[in-house]
This record gives structure tokens, sequence and C-alpha cells, in this order.
């Protein structure tokens, strides 16, 4: 896909808002670095064109499910920068109000039916979603996240076959980053291309390279036209690749190698995404600078905000164990 | 009243919901065109077509989150499992997701889900096809535990757990399914929590589960002939339990006997047990007994289960034993 056949300010809200993921996670870098941050931390570093390609398409009541490393599709659905820094700080005001952290965001009310610390169920559970959709013919589509972690879980095969037998509305996307945690995709395959197993279960499967927002756009684009049609499931398998570690305060060394990070960095979805945008004359440096100072000030903000907002009620934990109706 | 088997009337009750609400829709192996292993959804297929009658591959664990995440979405699937065992494959989805999903969404997401199907040691069905498995969801957090021992509760407590915006396990026990009693017509709720005097007596509690209700009243009807009045509680639902109603029988009889057919450790037996001694010790004549099965998986010889599970005859002989301490 050409960038001309874009919008500007569709080209320049996919910027935003992979560049919204990144200036995030960066501040969230910190605030762990600082102490400030309780439990793990899996930043989307790198991966940014994934999640904003894939959402770009969703409407509000579309829903996503999706991982352990879900800060990026939390914030490219309706999750606010405040909301997720909230969450990770504990506070009230955290996106699950503090209950969840870095690996269980829910935001409902937006479509962010949630991450998991659990490889695997998004795809059950996404294709579960298409399947309410598709009864009471609600034109909503779902979309599971997972990464190559995922696809030699039962949650892969089940769902998926579930999906194409059911012809549901769903849209698996797999992050291809290389390691499961730190064990190679390689290793744990035979046929470490997860879109060819798409034919065995008999639905579309594309590969696409992840680092770039408009590839990753114009596939996805075709997955959900697809879906939101009643053609049923798509499986895309997005290449890409995290250039920090699994978890904050984990060590790189012994599984990959740093001139394999670097190559990759060298990749950055975001500057390679600004290179084209200026070298295609599809938006200016001004433009592009302006954005930076706008999102900027929309993570300080958000990073105030969750430091100054109070911590949950210790009284409120045993509350929707079960629903009030009981 | 009319009279109707166990399972019909889990079916009048499953065919009313399904008619009241369209979101209602059954998946499972063999639940569609052929009404079910055990006639479960017989007629329904021909009134709901394969949307709301879903016939699945073996697949448990797939489509047992599939409706998870159908159920988050707004649906209200039942999943009719078949043998509680079949389940096993789904259980890790069930305790991560399931039972979770709602605490983990601050109640933004619900989760109106049935898990229906059989337990118990029955039929020589050996040891893939008779776990009760019921205390591991009394365990952990989120989950409604089921367990019908009358034709009416079938019927009334199904069409309650369709209702519940919370995980349910409702559990049948294959001895009880073709066994007849009267069933109201129409709208029959029977609340979850709310354990029934199966009969009434005044020197001994007895808390069946499930078919050792019927093994208790058998007993209880032995016992009777020699002028010995025993009480027989059915608490219907494990999850939540009733524990007022048990608490309020051993006040007036002083003793307790819990008739459970699963294992003993960390059991149901064990539960009520535990909370009857923390709230009515003072009104304990003589210390709480469990009768419980065997601590092994079921055999298929009916030689080898003869002692595996509490009969009357063995609950009759406990009943004697409590008494006289």
């Amino acid at each position: 896909m050409d960038v001309s056949s874009l919008s500007k300010d569709r080209l320049l809200g996919l910027y935003k808002n992979m560049l919204t993921i990144r200036r995030c996670e960066e501040q969230l870098v910190k605030l762990y670095a600082a102490g400030k941050i309780y439990g793990g931390v899996h930043t989307y570093i790198g991966e940014e064109a994934v999640a904003t390609g894939v959402c770009a398409h969703l409407r509000p009541e579309d829903v996503v499910f999706s991982t352990h490393r879900s800060h990026g599709h939390a914030l490219s659905k309706g999750v606010t920068p405040g909301e997720l820094i909230a969450e990770l700080l504990g506070r009230v005001t955290g996106c699950s109000h503090g209950r969840g952290g870095s690996m269980h965001l829910f935001k409902p009310e937006t479509g962010m039916y949630g991450s998991s610390g659990i490889v695997g169920p998004s795809i059950t559970l996404a294709a579960g979603a298409a399947y309410t959709f598709k009864l009471l013919k609600q034109e909503r589509i779902s979309v599971a996240f997972f990464g190559d972690g995922a696809v030699n879980n039962s949650s892969f095969h089940e769902g998926i076959n579930l999906a194409a037998i059911w012809n549901l509305p769903v849209v698996f996307v797999c992050e291809n980053n290389l390691y499961a945690t730190e064990v190679p995709f390689a290793t744990t395959t035979k046929r470490p291309r997860v879109a060819d197993r798409a034919q065995v279960y008999g639905l579309p499967g594309v590969a696409v390279d992840g680092n770039d927002v408009i590839a990753v756009y114009q596939s996805a684009g075709e997955a959900v036209q697809r879906a939101r049609s009643g053609g049923g499931p798509t499986l895309i398998e997005c290449c890409t690749y995290r250039t920090r570690p699994h978890a904050e305060g984990m060590r790189e060394a012994g599984y990959r190698a740093q001139e394999e990070i670097a190559a990759w960095k060298a990749r950055c979805p975001i500057k390679t995404f600004e290179d084209r945008l200026l070298a295609e004359g599809a938006a200016t440096q001004t433009e592009l600078e302006q954005i930076g100072e706008q999102v900027k000030t929309l993570i300080e903000d958000a990073a105030a905000f969750a430091l100054n907002s109070p911590l949950p009620d210790p009284a409120s934990v045993t509350e929707y164990v079960y629903s009030p109706m009981g | 009243m009319r009279e109707m088997t166990f399972i019909e009337a889990a079916r009048e009750g499953l065919a009313e919901e399904m008619a009241r609400d369209p979101s209602v829709f059954v998946v499972g192996e063999g639940i569609g065109a052929r009404g079910g292993n055990f006639n479960t959804t017989v007629g329904l297929y021909d009134l709901y077509g394969e949307e709301r009658l879903r016939d699945t591959p073996i697949s448990e664990r797939g489509f047992t989150t599939l409706c998870t995440g159908a159920a988050a979405a707004g649906a209200r699937p039942v999943v009719d499992f078949m043998f509680i065992d079949f389940l096993t494959d789904a259980f890790g989805d069930m305790f991560n997701q399931m039972s979770k999903l709602q605490w983990m969404s601050n109640g933004r997401l619900k989760m109106p889900i049935v898990l229906r199907g059989c337990i118990g040691v029955a039929q020589s069905n050996a040891a893939h096809h008779s776990g009760n498995y019921y205390p591991l969801f009394m365990h952990i957090p989120g989950f409604r535990v089921v367990v019908p021992a009358t034709p009416a509760d079938a019927k009334g407590l199904l069409k309650t757990s369709i209702r519940c915006d919370d995980p349910v396990l409702f559990l049948e026990h294959k001895n009880l399914l073709s066994l007849k009693g009267a069933v109201p017509e129409g709208e029959h709720l029977v609340p979850l929590g709310q354990a029934a005097i199966a009969r009434s007596g005044d020197q001994i509690t007895v808390v069946g589960i499930a078919f050792t209700v019927r093994g208790a009243l058998q007993a209880a009807d032995e016992l009777e002939k020699e002028g010995i009045s025993v009480e027989v509680i059915d608490p219907r639902t494990l999850a939540p339990l009733d524990i007022d109603t048990i608490l309020a029988s051993v006040h007036k009889t002083g003793r307790l006997l819990v008739v459970d057919e699963d294992f003993a450790p960390c059991g149901a037996a064990a539960e009520i047990a535990t909370q009857v001694m923390e709230r009515g010790f003072d009104d304990l004549d003589a210390p709480v007994k469990r009768l419980t099965g065997l601590f092994c998986p079921a055999p298929y010889s009916p030689a080898l289960s003869e002692n595996v599970v509490p009969t009357a005859p063995r609950i009759t002989q406990a009943i004697r034993d409590l008494l006289a301490e």
C-alpha cells in the first residue's frame, strides 16, 4: 500500500498512536527504575506498529483480547496513558482500578476486554466474543492478539479451528517477536512461519512486516472487512521484535545477540515511518515535531495524573468476585 | 402435580429459558440433532437450529473458553460437557479466565455461563467417566456449584443458573437422571444458596450431596422403623453454601453426619464439618462425622466398587455409630 492512498489525518493518526505507545512505555521504564512500580513491566517497545495498524480499523464496540505484553493494545483500544500508568502504579484510577497491573488491563467500555497473564486464551476468548456477535446479529468483530509463544499451545489449535468451522467474525493477530519469553521460536517448531498454519484450518493467513505500520494497516483492513462482512476469520502474522527485555529488570544475556537487538532497533517502526512520511512528502518535519510535543505533554500529564491518584480502598478487594445479582 | 424424570425436568427448564432469552445457546458433543448423550436437549434443535444448539468437536478447552468469551460479550452459553471428566482439559482456563474475569474487570464484564453435565460413580463407568470434582470449584472464588437431588430442583435450579450472571457448575448425578418426581409447571425458580430439609427429624442431622441425599433418605426410612428420627438436609448448592440451615438443624439434633461420595481430603464434607465446628460447636453432642468416597479412582468391577461410595446400609450404620457416641 502506498502512503499516498491514505488521508493525512490517518497517517498522522497512526504516527501519533505509535509515538504515544513509545513515550508511555519510556515513562513506565523510568518509573520502574525509580522503584515506583510494584510488579512486572512488559514493554511493547519495537512492536508499536502492530497494535496501531490493527486497532485503527476498530470501532469502540469491537473488542480486543490481549496478552501479557498488552500496553500497546490497551492504548490503541481506548485506555488513556493516564489510566495505564495509574494501573501500573496500583492506583484506583488505573484502567483495572489497581487490580491488575501490567498484564491485566481492562476497559470494556471502549472494547478492551482484557489482557491475560496466561499465554493462549486470548485466541479462544476472542473467538467466543465473535460467537456472541454472530448469534445476536451484531455488526461487531473481535480481535485476538497473541505472540509466537501461543501458537504451540492448544488454544491456538482449538480456538482457530472453532472460529474457522463456525465462520466467526474474528481477526487473529500473531505478534511473532521471535522469542517466547526467552526461548527462540525457531527451536519450538519445525515450521516457523505461523501464517502457513492458516491453510490447515481453512482460513486466510498472511505474514506481514510487523514493523511497517502501513503493511499491518493494509492486512488488518482486509481482515477486519472480511470479518465484518460475514467472511469469517483471518490469521495475520506480524513479524516484529521487542527491543527491551521480556520484562523490565530481566537480563538480556544468554539467549539473543546484541547485534540482533541493534539490527532490529535500526528498523524502529516509528523512525522508519517518519522517514517514509518525509521522503514521500506526506508530512513535514514541523508537523511531526508538533505531534512529538503533543505526545510529550500528554505523557507528562498522564504521569502526573497517575502519581497524584489515590490508592484503592482495601475493603473493595472482594467486590465483584460474584455479580451483584448473585 | 405431574411427575417427570430428573432429566426431563432439567430439559423443560432449559427449553423454557431458551424460549425466554435468545442469547441462551448450548454447546457440546452430540447435543444438536441427536439431542444429547443424556437426552439433555431432545427436541430443541428443531426449534432453535445449529447456532443455538451447537455440536462441537472434541475440543473441551476450546469450546469452554470460547463460551467464556461469548459470556463476557453478552450471551448466555450452556456448556453441556456430558461427563465432568471431559471438562478437565478446560479447568485451566476456567480457573484463570472464567472465574476471574468479573473480578479482574471490576464487575464491568459479566460471566453468565452454565457448565452442566454428569458426575458420580455409577454403572461401572470406571476411572474416566465417574468424577465428582466439585470441591475444586468450591475452592475457587467466582464459581457457583449446584448439585440438585430431585427433578423439581433440577428444573428450578437450572433455570436460576441460566439467569445467574456468574459461572455455574450444574452437576447432575448419573444415578438421579431417571428418578421421577413431582415438578411444577412453568415458572419454577429455586434460588441458589438455599438448602432444603429433605426430611424432618430431631435426633441426628444428615447432610447428603446429590445422590447421597437419596441414600440418606433411605437410611432415615430404615431407622424410623426403630423409632430413630433423622433429619436429612439437601444443600442443593455447595457454593453458595446455606450453612445456616445446617446449623439450625444441628442446633435441634446435636449431631451431624455429612455423607459425600466424593473424596474426603479438602472436600465438601470437610468444609461443612469445619463451618459447623466453628459456628455451632456448642450445639454438638458428639464430633461431626464424615462418610465419604474412598480415596481412589473409580473402578470398573462391581466387586471393587462395593466400598467406594457410601450406600444406604453404610449410611444407616454410620448414623447408628454416631448416635452411640
